[in-house]
């Protein structure tokens, strides 16, 4: 059974990127271009990980991922941040409300994250 | 503030803060002046105390607008650092897809042309996340949002991944990075440390001539305040005299022969300097006109 992971970023370009690049360690990506939709498809699947950046339309990050964490369908899921907004204390208040890791997406290269991704997963 | 800041700043005479200064510096000056002078003449007490209560009435007036230009100073100094974060912020999500799509490019069939072409644009992306970085940096300083996240690290395994990392780099100019390995756990902010020793020693390696090297090294004085003392030296082509009191500033690229043939946002060393700053720690140079250039710094880390 394929791994399958919820990508949450409003981002056109990133979805396909890092959408392709999963696919192609054999993950299945769903995406979701916004907060809302994000919530709503990680409590009609069964999800392995979620990626979730924090600057979204209609709700914002912290709150998506507040939600997550407190339903009972989805707070067991891991959830990473992969974000451009850095400062300790948005990274302090992401793995307080549960957040697994915190990536800012400028410091990586793509294939860093996507290993870090499959060593969070397994 | 010297009289020219406040030209640079747009500030009218009357608007900057030194030149009150002096206005009310005379103001209170004269008046006491005055004010001895008429009660020595007169011995009516009302006039002495009309002098006094005008004296300072002016000098409150003017104080108030001294105080009122600060703050504008001060203001827009505080808006200037935010926008600076802002708009880097925005910049970081398309580079980073930028450098992300590239990586993907790379993976393609590509003929030599495109390969070039591509490799060219991966060259000049990378430079512009390091200016924004660069920029984020700086405006974290002066926000004083500067906050260190200190842990336990090997300093000699941090500067040899450094070294790993900037070979590119230093084959491109041909230059030598000799380093002794040496096991140094010291309790400091690695990231941030980091980024000081990499603009360090990315400078010592642009400034050097061709078919050079570069020596770094490490010393652990005891009993000292400062004991871990990290030295980076080039036999490249020096700073000027006239020029290094001006090197630790914010965008300043000292005047020399290499200057448009090397990248540097002059942002390097302003931010070196307020990282080790932050630690506690001090930062110096020595440096002789096409002898060389040594930059040391100083932590007063605790050591295992």
């Amino acid at each position: 059974m394929k791994k399958t992971i919820l990508f949450i970023e409003d981002e056109g370009h990133l979805q396909k990127l890092v959408t392709q690049a999963l696919e192609e360690q054999g993950f299945l990506v769903l995406n979701a271009l916004d907060g809302q939709i994000g919530l709503e498809k990680a409590m009609m699947q069964r999800l392995d990980l979620i990626l979730l950046d924090l600057i979204l339309p209609k709700k914002d990050g912290f709150e998506v991922l507040k939600k997550l964490k407190t339903q009972e369908q989805t707070k067991n899921i891991p959830v990473i941040i992969l974000t451009n907004l850095d400062g300790s204390d948005y990274v302090q208040k992401a793995l307080n409300l549960g957040a697994t890791t915190y990536l800012i997406k400028a410091n990586y290269k793509l294939e860093e994250i996507i290993e870090k991704i499959k060593r969070t997963i397994i | 503030m010297p009289f020219k800041e406040c030209k640079q700043l747009n500030l009218k005479l009357y608007e900057c803060p030194s030149f009150l200064f002096v206005i009310m510096g005379i103001v209170t000056i004269t008046g006491i002046i005055a004010t001895y002078l008429i009660a020595s003449v007169y011995l009516g007490p009302e006039i002495v105390i009309i002098a006094v209560v005008l004296v300072t009435l002016i000098s409150i007036i003017i104080g108030h607008f001294v105080v009122q230009s600060v703050a504008r100073i001060a203001q827009a100094d505080q808006m200037k650092s935010e926008f600076v974060s802002i708009a880097s912020h925005q910049l970081r999500t398309p580079l980073s897809s930028l450098n992300w799509t590239l990586e993907a490019i790379f993976k393609t069939d590509l003929d030599q042309k495109q390969l070039d072409y591509v490799q060219m644009l991966q060259e000049s992306s990378q430079k512009m996340l390091k200016l924004v970085n660069d920029l984020l940096s700086v405006a974290k300083i002066e926000q004083i949002r500067f906050e260190l996240q200190k842990q336990k690290f090997n300093l000699g395994n941090l500067i040899k991944q450094i070294i790993q990392e900037l070979k590119p780099l230093a084959n491109a100019s041909n230059t030598q990075i000799l380093f002794k390995p040496q096991n140094l756990i010291i309790f400091a902010d690695k990231e941030k440390i980091k980024i000081a020793l990499e603009n360090l020693i990315i400078n010592a390696i642009q400034y050097s001539q061709k078919h050079n090297k570069i020596i770094i090294k490490i010393r652990v004085r005891a009993h000292c305040n400062r004991p871990v003392q990290i030295s980076i030296q080039d036999f490249g082509i020096g700073i000027i005299k006239e020029q290094q009191k001006y090197i630790f500033k914010k965008f300043f690229r000292a005047n020399n022969s290499l200057r448009h043939q090397t990248q540097g946002t002059g942002l390097g060393l302003f931010i070196s300097q307020a990282i080790i700053k932050a630690h506690k720690g001090k930062v110096w140079f020595v440096s002789q006109e096409n002898k060389g250039t040594t930059f040391f710094f100083s932590l007063p880390a605790k050591l295992s």
